[in-house]
């Protein structure tokens, strides 16, 4: 256990701050995620075909090619990209976009691939008559989209969203492969240093097994918060 | 998009293909296995049995792929009586340790699949067959083995095809993969796009042909 203690003779303060970070990566992610899941799953929903199309382009790609195919563009071409951009504006120096950046982009682009068919099935599984209803009441469309729509497309869309989030939380150890310094990392470099692989990876797994039972617990809440009044 | 430098680099990365395919197919064909077996051991009426099958799975599904197969590669290297065992001729090679991780792996989800279509399995059925004097072997094979396997399908499916991506954590202990040699290009040549391009679209292809001869067989026995 030594190998665990706090400090600077131990790998345990490393390792959880790497949690911390895992965490935060995660919870950037899913965030990015759900903006783009808004967007796409209006787009899915559209009578318009071209935005159907672009929704339908936007899930099958990215849900359909791996994740560390994902990470390479965005690790290799985020700074292309950016300087790119820049470069319009008339900026012509170097810009390396740092590695919490393209990790969060990239897990929370495939995040929002899975978060957008989650948004479109909840939204319509809604009952049309809520829709009808709040028009006849003379609602704006603003308002019974926050008021009326979006809370119980929630309450449905939670253990899905449930889902996503243990998918997006394992797949945040992939970001290790850009030198970003989460659980898989930290314990890449524990594990060269104290060549202690075993350890140090089951110690990771544990890490993560904490992580996604502690989610479910918080998710299983929510479920039941959300479905009180039914 | 620089069209001739893709096509340049086209035949590699549809060469490298091979071994993608290769590795989903072997793992998912031994993966049965793993996940009828669990499946099985779940269904048990022994507590022991049915623990043992409920914490592979969760601690399978509860951990990214990744690490299963950094412990497999380099975690079990360490352990002296491996390497002296006749295990350690398997266990050197990258090849059959990304098989092992991703078999245990898809054994894991594959168990749970397998195991909600048994559940969902009409009682009737089973109680009419044995009422007409099945034995209890004729009784899985014959009654509960086909029903699952037809339930199970859509769900085995998506299975497939996360499989196929998880192949790609291969190239994390050295393989040359598809993603294993579209990396290796990209870090060479520093085209990213064209690259992500032409082996995303291979990938893609692949989960369309997965996708398809699922919907086929879905079309096939269905009743």
């Amino acid at each position: 256990m030594g190998l665990l203690a706090y400090g600077d003779t131990g790998w345990g303060d490393e390792l959880f701050f790497a949690t911390l970070m895992t965490i935060a990566v995660a919870a950037a992610a899913i965030f990015i995620g759900f903006f783009l899941a808004a967007i796409f799953a209006s787009f899915k929903l559209s009578k318009i075909k071209i935005l159907n199309l672009i929704g339908s382009f936007y899930t099958t790609v990215f849900r359909g090619v791996p994740e560390l195919l994902v990470i390479y563009l965005f690790f290799f071409g985020g700074s292309g990209a950016v300087m790119y951009v820049a470069r319009i504006f008339g900026y012509d120096g170097y810009i390396e976009v740092n590695a919490f950046i393209t990790g969060a982009f990239s897990i929370g682009i495939i995040s929002g691939a899975y978060s957008t068919e989650v948004f479109r099935g909840a939204i319509q599984s809604i009952n049309r008559g809520q829709f009808e209803a709040s028009k006849v009441l003379g609602l704006k469309k603003k308002i019974y989209y926050y008021k009326i729509i979006i809370p119980q497309m929630l309450r449905l869309a939670i253990p899905n969203i449930s889902n996503v989030w243990q998918i997006t939380l394992k797949d945040t150890s992939l970001i290790s492969v850009t030198g970003l310094v989460e659980i898989m990392r930290q314990s890449y470099i524990a594990a060269g240093s104290t060549r202690d692989p075993l350890f140090f990876y089951s110690f990771a797994a544990v890490l993560y097994l904490f992580l996604t039972f502690l989610s479910m617990r918080i998710f299983n809440k929510l479920e039941k918060h959300y479905s009180k009044g039914y | 998009m620089d069209l001739d430098f893709a096509i340049e680099h086209f035949p590699r990365l549809l060469k490298a293909a091979k071994l993608t395919i290769e590795l989903t197919l072997l793992s998912l064909f031994f993966g049965i296995f793993v996940g009828v077996f669990f499946a099985i051991l779940r269904t048990s009426k022994n507590r022991a049995l049915f623990f043992i099958s409920y914490y592979y799975s969760y601690i399978l599904r509860g951990t990214p792929l990744l690490v299963q197969i950094f412990i497999i590669y380099f975690g079990l290297a360490q352990l002296e009586w491996i390497r002296e065992s006749f295990l350690w001729v398997f266990l050197k090679e990258p090849y059959t340790c990304a098989i092992l991780a991703f078999t245990l792996n898809t054994g894991a989800y594959s168990s749970e699949i397998f195991r909600s279509a048994f559940e969902t399995i009409n009682k009737g059925l089973v109680e009419a067959a044995k009422g007409l004097g099945l034995s209890k072997i004729n009784v899985f094979f014959k009654i509960k083995l086909p029903i699952a396997i037809r339930q199970s399908l859509p769900a085995y499916g998506n299975e497939m095809i996360l499989m196929l991506k998880g192949t790609s954590l291969a190239s994390t202990v050295t393989l040359l993969d598809l993603t294993g040699v579209a990396k290796h290009i990209i870090s060479t040549t520093f085209r990213p796009v064209e690259v992500f391009i032409v082996a995303g679209s291979i990938y893609l292809l692949m989960t369309f042909i997965i996708h398809n001869f699922i919907k086929f067989l879905e079309k096939k026995y269905s009743y």
